[in-house]
């Protein structure tokens, strides 16, 4: 009956809890008492093997950098005001900036959509049976072969003392939207010139140059007409073919 | 973990932190039983606790103060709305009647490790985080009171039932172990 008493402070013992007369008065009666003692032993084996069970997940490196990263060099304890005035502009600029990066990460993401479908055009046009729909050197007759078929015209450079022969052009299009793919051959290489009209899913990107899929691509936007140079040859000569056009634009 | 308020006002975030973040991350994955959700709820945790760390108290309890946190970012969470169902008690019973127990120290010697794991996942929160809180992060009941914003007494009889429920699992899984072999 007096065991009862003891009993109900178990648990604390077993947890530290007791204060130290009452956690002394506990063990000698323990000593003494061998069905409490196997009592006490059972509650600080479960708590024991609690405390190994629980010790089970690790984080990853990764995580830890990652929230390492975002707390360290952060203001002291003492500095609270201080980043209390900086916190609006800080949150301003962390609102623009995460803005800009996505609306960059966007039109990044466009362009290299925009890019592999031409590369892939490209490469389409001339695995097929028939590369070109009009087949000249011509560029006054490639050129009126459009009319009517796309709802812009557009200017071809004279290529006389160049490296660059016209082979021929089609009618192409780009998402949903017609243009004219003009071949061009320059030391048994293909570049395919893609002009649409600046609107639609390659309207507004940024003038340049690209690498998608190992080709070279040079775009500009002149006279309401988007440009695009594709092809596999060096940048030089994506450069130089560029060059012609815009002049003849 | 009582910081003195001068080591506080010395000490900077990242400092009085990241020391607790491998505790803080098991206790996460315990309580949400799902790595990429304990990933974000530590990561939240952290983030909360800056933003908040000016307004933490001097020398109160800093390591209470970030599993708080924690806590209620975890209850406040789709899983943890889910998984906190209401245990009836919260009645103050500090020291309940205590059962004609025989001593099971067999029961607990035989349970694996992975037994006792399995059996803190089958129980429900409110148990399974008090338990680690005590046993795992060694917490005092004042800690405990603080962390969970419960009386002193309510830790006790709240412990109580969980090692009930805990011994209990254990118990049946012991039993289907045996019937198996």
């Amino acid at each position: 009956m007096q065991c009862e008493q003891w009993r109900d402070q178990l648990d604390r013992y077993a947890d530290g809890e007791l204060d130290p007369a009452q956690a002394n008065a506990l063990s000698a009666h323990l000593r003494g008492c061998a069905a409490c003692a196997a009592d006490a032993l059972e509650r600080v084996q479960l708590k024991r093997s609690v405390q190994m069970a629980g010790k089970r997940y690790t984080a990853s490196a990764e995580l830890r950098k990652r929230i390492t990263n975002t707390v360290a060099a952060k203001p002291r304890r003492g500095a609270g005001w201080y980043w209390k005035i900086l916190a609006v502009p800080a949150l301003a600029v962390l609102v623009l900036s995460v803005a800009v990066n996505l609306y960059v990460g966007h039109e990044d993401a466009r362009r290299q959509r925009v890019y592999s479908e031409l590369a892939d055009l490209h490469v389409a046009a001339l695995a097929g049976s028939t590369p070109v729909d009009v087949v000249s050197t011509d560029r006054h007759t490639v050129k009126p072969w459009f009319q009517g078929k796309i709802p812009f015209t557009f200017n071809l450079p004279e290529l006389q003392g160049s490296e660059f022969t016209l082979l021929g052009g089609r009618v192409t299009y780009l998402a949903q939207t017609p243009g004219a793919q003009l071949i061009y051959q320059v030391r048994k290489h293909e570049i395919s010139v893609f002009i649409f009209q600046d609107r639609g899913e390659g309207a507004g990107l940024p003038e340049g140059f690209g690498h998608p899929q190992s080709f070279n691509v040079q775009t500009w936007t002149q006279n309401g007409l988007r440009y695009f140079v594709v092809g596999d040859v060096g940048a030089e000569d994506i450069r130089a073919l560029s060059k012609l056009l815009r002049d003849a634009g | 973990m009582k910081v003195p308020e001068k080591s506080v006002r010395d000490a900077t975030f990242e400092d009085l932190a990241m020391p607790l973040f491998d505790q803080l991350y098991n206790f996460a994955r315990w309580l949400t039983q799902d790595t990429a959700e304990a990933e974000d709820l530590t990561q939240e945790t952290y983030a909360k606790a800056l933003r908040g760390f000016s307004s933490f108290q001097m020398g109160t309890n800093f390591r209470a103060w970030m599993y708080r946190i924690l806590r209620n970012t975890f209850l406040t969470s789709r899983t943890g709305l889910r998984a906190t169902v209401a245990i009836d008690e919260e009645t103050d019973q500090a020291l309940l009647p205590v059962e004609s127990t025989t001593p099971e120290s067999s029961l607990i010697e035989q349970a694996s490790r992975e037994m006792v794991q399995q059996a803190l996942t089958d129980l429900p929160v409110p148990f399974r985080e008090i338990l680690l809180l005590c046993e795992v992060e060694e917490m005092s009941y004042q800690e405990i009171a603080e962390t969970l914003g419960i009386p002193i007494g309510t830790v006790m009889s709240r412990l109580y039932r969980a090692r009930k429920a805990l011994r209990d699992l254990l118990r049946k899984k012991n039993d289907g172990v045996r019937h198996a072999v």
